[in-house]
């Protein structure tokens, strides 16, 4: 009505919709019919990637003709701070197609036999991709939550899917700890809505002006408590033990796909720190960002070490994934401690790169390591090498290989995979055609710039991370390229057999990475207009809250809270004093009564 | 009431992450449990204590809304209730089957002096 914003209305919801529906009707089909969920999961998949091309040439072309960059979604068309609301901009818009894309290997991958290892697979994974995306597109904090949980049900299933003990053992912890990451979102949650009075996203960084101090404080321990909790998904140093093992255990194509879940961690703390904590935040200002400085940097040391520690090369590809988080959380720290948005656009456009990087070396992974024996009679130092095949045979393996592909074709899936790990080995070391390296060195050079234009100097915690970011890449080379020279360099002998179901995915998402250096410029373009646009959270907030005069007509300035038992009414009893217009009675019945009332007083 | 209701979510939540970081596997479930119901009374304290009071309105009119309880807390605590109950369920299945798979009931799987 008042607001409609940029995309066309229902096509903001269809990324949630589309996989939910396309999940559901999977359940009606017999759970053997695998080709035709696959199928239909493929097809669920093209549509949402179509919507999010349209979600996101929407969000461009507005930002072109100056409009406003926001598009909102009022479900049940509530009024703003009151009902929920799906909110699109330019970071929502362009996680979503990248959740898109990466599904999409995934799913081939599971052809190959992944997907008949357990019950349900296919519903699971489009229930887990119908969370992500809502995790993405919701600006109400609770709602976050509850995609959260929709997420996280799916990821569970999807970890233990195939079963067997290693997976069990995992999951029990993968469980415990998100369990209890959930309990601490919840208080987060709890505590937010006690001192804002609002769950909404953009309205929290409006009703957090008005806090007193004491008030202050409970919010920050509630900010403290949400980072803690995102964090912990995010895999932040101290947190992060659990997704190694995690993430070993799982089957290849649902630690690929997993791969995009720790992005959302990251997702929540950028949009919260910059939306709620940027630095117009008054004294709230830049409130955890040496946490996430402090806490990024040793959490890319922490995977730096880990990479080199460990043996097996499906753990590698953890401690991949928490030296890409710990990059990206750092660049966050920058960006709200009042750092320039070229950095944060250099750092959104490395986790794209890097996001796609681990899900492809997930799926590489497993069917190097087959019949990885770890040669002791040629023994390079790795000798308590874990012989992985026989890790893999309780999860029924075997049976991958008996659907046998032609003998010629061996060598050549064998060679196709071999070439693939040392390109996807050489974008997360960031050698230089690859996309890791040009993210690396435009968030480098956007500290550079950023910091000399404004500061003049270059500040000291810089130069440690510009230091973690050139090492981290160089662990990764080393520990990557111990294995591809032991691996598929010196070891002789028969080649495991790799069907070309498990090439193909690997491939696709090595185009995307390669579609990223050549469209380089264009996609670097778009990450920056997308930090500067998240360094604006007063744009975001007011195109959300634009409707919300509907309810709170009073000028913005009397919505200082009340110490009256309700803060979350009590504003609103107020507001409907002064209201000179003809429906002032609704205001306060519309969060209670039925649709009925509110529309018509 | 407010010091009742403090005293125990602090007992509940206390008691909850201490089974919660105890190595059976039958502790950590029942301290989650115990955390969820701490963090359920928590979320209902945070729209503030009522004594006799409706959360919902009478339709039509203006009310005054001081009279009434705050519903929102309510609808939050009931989707956190259904969320925990079901994610604790999955434990529980996932729980009995380590403990088949492993012989023992360490959430390692495995006992640390054997």
């Amino acid at each position: 009505m008042i607001n409609t914003g940029v995309a066309p209305d229902h096509m903001m919801i269809a990324p949630i919709l589309i996989p939910i529906v396309a999940g559901a009707i999977m359940l009606f089909y017999n759970d053997r019919n695998r080709q035709t969920k696959l199928i239909m999961g493929l097809v669920a998949v093209g549509l949402t990637f179509l919507a999010s091309i349209e979600l996101v040439s929407d969000v461009k072309s507005a930002t072109e003709q100056g409009g406003t960059v926001v598009g909102l979604y009022r479900l049940g068309d509530w009024p703003v701070p009151i009902g929920i609301v799906l909110v699109l901009d330019r970071l929502s818009a362009m996680m979503v197609m990248l959740t898109a894309l990466l599904a999409a290997p995934s799913l081939i991958y599971a052809a190959a036999g992944w997907h008949g290892k357990g019950q349900h697979y296919h519903s699971m994974f489009q229930f887990l991709l119908a969370g992500v995306n809502g995790s993405f597109l919701t600006g109400d904090l609770f709602n976050l939550f509850v995609f959260f949980e929709v997420m996280l049900a799916a990821s569970y299933g999807l970890m233990l899917h195939g079963s067997g003990p290693e997976r069990i053992k995992a999951g029990l912890h993968y469980l415990a700890v998100n369990l209890a990451a959930s309990l601490f979102f919840l208080i987060g949650v709890a505590l937010v809505y006690g001192t804002t009075g609002t769950l909404t996203m953009a309205d929290i960084g409006r009703a957090l002006y008005w806090l007193d101090d004491a008030e202050r404080v409970l919010f920050h321990a509630a900010a403290g408590l949400l980072g803690l909790a995102f964090l912990i998904k995010a895999a932040s140093w101290p947190l992060c033990f659990w997704l190694p093992p995690t993430y070993a255990a799982a089957s290849p194509p649902a630690a690929a796909i997993m791969a995009i879940m720790t992005k959302v961690g990251i997702y929540v703390i950028l949009r919260l720190s910059l939306l709620v904590l940027g630095p117009d935040a008054g004294p709230s200002a830049g409130f955890g960002a040496p946490v996430l400085m402090i806490g990024g940097v040793l959490t890319m040391g922490f995977g730096m070490i880990g990479i080199l520690g460990t043996p097996e090369l499906v753990r590698k590809g953890g401690y991949l994934a928490i030296i890409s988080s710990g990059t990206v959380l750092t660049a966050i720290g920058f960006a709200q401690a009042g750092g320039g948005s070229l950095m944060l656009g250099g750092a959104l456009y490395y986790m794209v790169g890097s996001t796609a990087a681990i899900s492809a070396f997930f799926l590489i992974a497993e069917p190097v390591s087959r019949n990885d024996e770890g040669d002791d009679d040629a023994p390079v130092e790795d000798d308590g090498f874990d012989p992985l095949s026989e890790r893999w045979a309780p999860m029924g393996l075997g049976t991958v290989e008996d659907t046998t592909a032609p003998a010629s074709q061996r060598t050549v899936s064998w060679l196709t995979m071999s070439i693939c790990f040392s390109l996807v080995a050489a974008m997360i070391a960031g050698l230089p055609p690859m996309p890791g390296f040009i993210g690396k060195l435009a968030i480098l050079r956007g500290a550079i710039q950023d910091n000399l234009s404004t500061a003049g100097y270059l500040p000291m915690e810089l130069w440690v991370y510009a230091a973690m970011l050139i090492l981290s890449g160089l662990g990764a080379l080393i520990a990557l390229m111990r294995f591809g020279i032991r691996r598929f360099w010196a070891e002789e002998g028969p080649a495991p057999r790799i069907l070309a179901l498990e090439v193909v995915p690997v491939v696709l998402l090595l185009g995307m990475i390669a579609l990223q250096t050549v469209r380089a410029d264009a996609l670097l373009g778009y990450t920056r207009d997308t930090a500067r646009a998240l360094l604006e959270p007063g744009v975001y907030r007011k195109a959300v809250l634009a409707g919300a005069q509907d309810v709170r007509a009073a000028p913005v300035s009397s919505l200082a809270p009340d110490p009256a038992p309700a803060p979350d009414e009590a504003p609103e009893a107020e507001a409907a004093a002064p209201e000179t217009r003809p429906q002032p009675e609704p205001a306060p019945a519309a969060e209670m009564a039925s649709p009925e009332t509110q529309v018509n007083p | 009431m407010e010091l009742i209701l403090a005293l125990a979510i602090g007992v509940l939540v206390g008691s909850g992450v201490w089974l919660m970081l105890r190595p059976r596997s039958y502790q950590v479930i029942v301290g989650l449990c115990l955390l969820a119901y701490g963090v359920n009374l928590f979320i209902f304290a945070m729209g503030r204590l009522y004594v006799g009071a409706a959360p919902i309105m009478p339709k039509g009119g203006f009310v005054d809304p001081t009279a009434y309880a705050d519903p929102l807390p309510q609808a939050l605590v009931l989707t956190a209730i259904v969320i925990s109950f079901a994610t604790t369920a999955l434990f529980l299945v996932l729980m009995i089957a380590s403990r088949g798979v492993t012989g023992t009931d360490h959430v390692d799987g495995k006992e640390r002096h054997s």
